[in-house]
């Protein structure tokens, strides 16, 4: 990356997501250790790694819900304080409680708090505003049912929305396919392209090895510390994977797309290698 | 009715309800935060506060003893927090902790005060479980001036109160000091306990601020009508332990109140629609009702095909024997609709049943989305 600082003040303007020497502990062990990533804007990027690699973290001390011990975090070249308003983040799905008596429109409409401010109320404007993000994640017909009664996929549309809604130019997302159905995972895939060609800037957390490639353009790393970042054609080779997951994993993924020149992913790397990939699962923390 | 017309029975139920709609409305976002034990430990932990503040205030005056009990209350969820934050205790245990300490240091200061202080005329014992014809007009102006606080905190803090309930990550990412709502949310519910003291009591509480919010979630699909309704279930609560307590002598008014709240949470989980349990047990009910006659009208069109006759009379004995058990009930319920017929086939040998049109009609649609995998049937090798 460019070293490009302080013209005008900014920090790594450059840059759509800056995080530098970030470090973080629960109660003593740290779950991420001196970790420095940047992203570019306009990419879809991933954050891969293992159970309890520090990923939810990560995006935790990005938004400020998670105090870090450490380091700091640049968006768009200005702290993420001052820069809330250009920046989207949907939680993983399971950490709220979707028994909660309210409809999936109201739930959109909170994407709106911030822009409203402390005492206004959402009104008819906004009321369509959500309407609208719906629309777009194919749940329009929805807006009036109690969230309790929405499937896996669509409490996850529904969350999308409500990032939509908030038209960011950053959007942090924690585990957007886990625990849905392959039409909403296609549905989301292709939010995830459409929002890159509005020129607006994805990092997710993500799980599945298999579908890095094909879904995303840049991928980070990160087994409580970081272990590789960039393009995912660059970054996607046997030899990163195994120092993030470490060396019994062998890869089935060779014949992923975007990653030419890396025959050795589908050669076994130790006497007696299974085929696997990263196990699967909710994510960590 | 007749009773409202008394000033002191007027000024208990005045403050109950006033009381119970703090509480619901509090007891609301306590209860979809999961904090309801928070509401209890609160409780239990005003009673050295309330000792205490009669030691340093004397037996009549009020304040200090209210002051007391909010002052222990937070020191208690202090503690709870620090518990949880500092250590690896869990929330539960650490509310049970704080519970049981401040109680413990509560009774052992109540038994002294009462020894040493000559206090049982203080009715110091009262803030056990409550004394509310003790309730007073100045007490009213103080339980008022509570509500008109909590209720202004909670209109003008609607959305943050909710996003922050919902989603506490998602409101701070917009940037909401979601720890300070907690805290002024915490504050809060103390307060309610404090003002519900003299009324219902340190050990029954609770249940004034969890019982009226439980109940309304049964009713609602929105936080607006959640809150709305809690306020009412627990000013009625307020209002009915009020007025049997004075028409009935001997009843005490704080367990009564919070008998009626528990009866709206009996009467919530039994009949909600959607949530209640008797819904449950009637939707299940006709589920199964509707997959028997659907089993029964298969079976007569299949029975019709098998003898390459749609009007095929059935014996009774025999569609009961296909089924498994009596079909009688089944096929008069089918009869009144309209799908079967009994006709008088050879009357020694009981009832017959034939398909009506509507039925044949109805048998196939039942049967559509199996025909085609019959029909691919043949072409794919039986096992």
């Amino acid at each position: 990356m460019s070293d490009a600082m302080s013209r005008s003040g900014l920090h790594e303007p450059a840059l759509a997501l800056h995080v530098e020497d970030l470090t973080a502990s629960y109660g003593g062990s740290a779950v991420l250790w001196d970790v420095d990533l940047n992203v570019p804007p306009g990419v879809l990027a991933a954050i891969v790694g293992p159970n309890g690699a520090g990923k939810s973290t990560l995006l935790k001390c990005v938004i400020g819900a998670v105090r870090a011990a450490a380091g700091h975090v640049y968006v768009f070249g200005r702290p993420y304080v001052r820069q809330r308003h250009r920046v989207a983040y949907v939680p993983q799905r399971t950490s709220v409680d979707w028994d909660f008596p309210t409809t999936a429109l109201d739930v959109v409409t909170m994407g709106l708090y911030g822009r409203l401010g402390w005492l206004r109320r959402p009104g008819r404007r906004e009321a369509d505003e959500a309407l609208e993000a719906l629309a777009m994640v194919g749940m329009d017909a929805y807006a009036d049912r109690q969230i309790s009664q929405l499937s896996g996929g669509q409490q996850q549309r529904v969350f999308l929305a409500r990032a939509l809604v908030q038209d960011a130019d950053l959007y942090l997302m924690d585990e957007p396919f886990a625990g849905v159905d392959a039409t909403t995972e296609r549905a989301i895939v292709e939010l995830l392209k459409d929002l890159r060609s509005r020129g607006k800037t994805v990092v997710a957390v993500h799980h599945d090895l298999q579908t890095v490639s094909s879904y995303f353009d840049w991928l980070a790393l990160l087994n409580v510390r970081l272990i590789a970042q960039g393009r995912v054609s660059e970054v996607y080779t046997s030899e990163n994977l195994r120092a993030a997951y470490g060396p019994r994993v062998v890869l089935i993924a060779a014949q992923a797309d975007g990653s030419p020149g890396e025959p050795e992913t589908s050669a076994p790397t130790d006497a007696g290698a299974r085929r696997t990939t990263a196990p699967p699962g909710p994510g960590g923390r | 009715m007749a009773l409202l017309g008394d000033f002191t029975v007027r000024t208990v139920a005045l403050g109950a309800a006033l009381v119970g709609v703090v509480a619901g409305v509090l007891g609301t976002f306590a209860l979809l935060r999961e904090q309801s034990l928070l509401g209890d430990a609160l409780s239990h932990a005003a009673l050295p506060g309330v000792c205490i503040g009669f030691l340093l205030g004397g037996a009549r005056q009020l304040e200090p003893i209210l002051a007391g009990a909010l002052a222990s209350g937070a020191l208690a969820a202090l503690l709870v927090m620090l518990l949880t934050r500092a250590t690896r205790v869990k929330t539960d245990a650490a509310l049970g902790v704080a519970l049981s300490l401040f109680f413990a240091v509560g009774t052992v200061l109540l038994t002294y005060v009462q020894r040493h202080e000559g206090a049982a005329q203080a009715g110091l014992d009262a803030f056990l479980f409550g004394q509310a014809a003790a309730l007073v007009p100045r007490d009213l102006s103080v339980i008022g001036a509570v509500a008109a606080v909590v209720l202004t905190v909670v209109l003008l803090g609607w959305k943050e109160l909710k996003v922050t309930t919902f989603d506490a990550d998602f409101a701070r990412s917009l940037g909401r000091p979601v720890v300070a709502i907690e805290f002024a949310l915490t504050v809060l519910i103390a307060v309610a306990v404090v003002i519900g003291l003299q009324l219902v009591g340190v050990i029954l509480m609770v249940a004034l601020v969890i019982a009226p919010a439980a109940a309304a979630r049964q009713w609602v699909t929105r936080l607006e009508g959640m809150v709305v309704l809690a306020a009412l279930f627990g000013a009625a609560s307020g209002v009915a332990g009020a007025l049997a307590s004075a028409a009935v002598r001997g009843l005490a008014t704080g367990p009564v109140i919070v008998l009626a709240a528990s009866g709206l949470v009996v009467i919530a989980l039994l009949f909600a629609p959607q949530r209640g349990l008797l819904w449950h047990a009637a939707r299940a009910q006709t589920q199964r009702r509707a997959l028997r006659a659907h089993r029964v009208l298969v079976d007569l069109y299949r029975l019709g095909e098998a003898h390459r006759d749609p009007g095929y009379p059935s014996e009774q004995g025999m569609i009961d024997a296909y089924f498994g058990s009596s079909t009688a009930h089944v096929l008069r319920r089918l009869e009144r609709r309209g799908l079967v017929a009994r006709v008088a086939h050879m009357p020694e040998e009981g009832d017959h049943w034939v398909l009506t049109e509507g039925g044949r009609d109805q048998a196939r649609e039942l049967l559509a989305p199996f025909g085609a995998r019959e029909r691919r049937g043949p072409e794919e090798p039986r096992p």
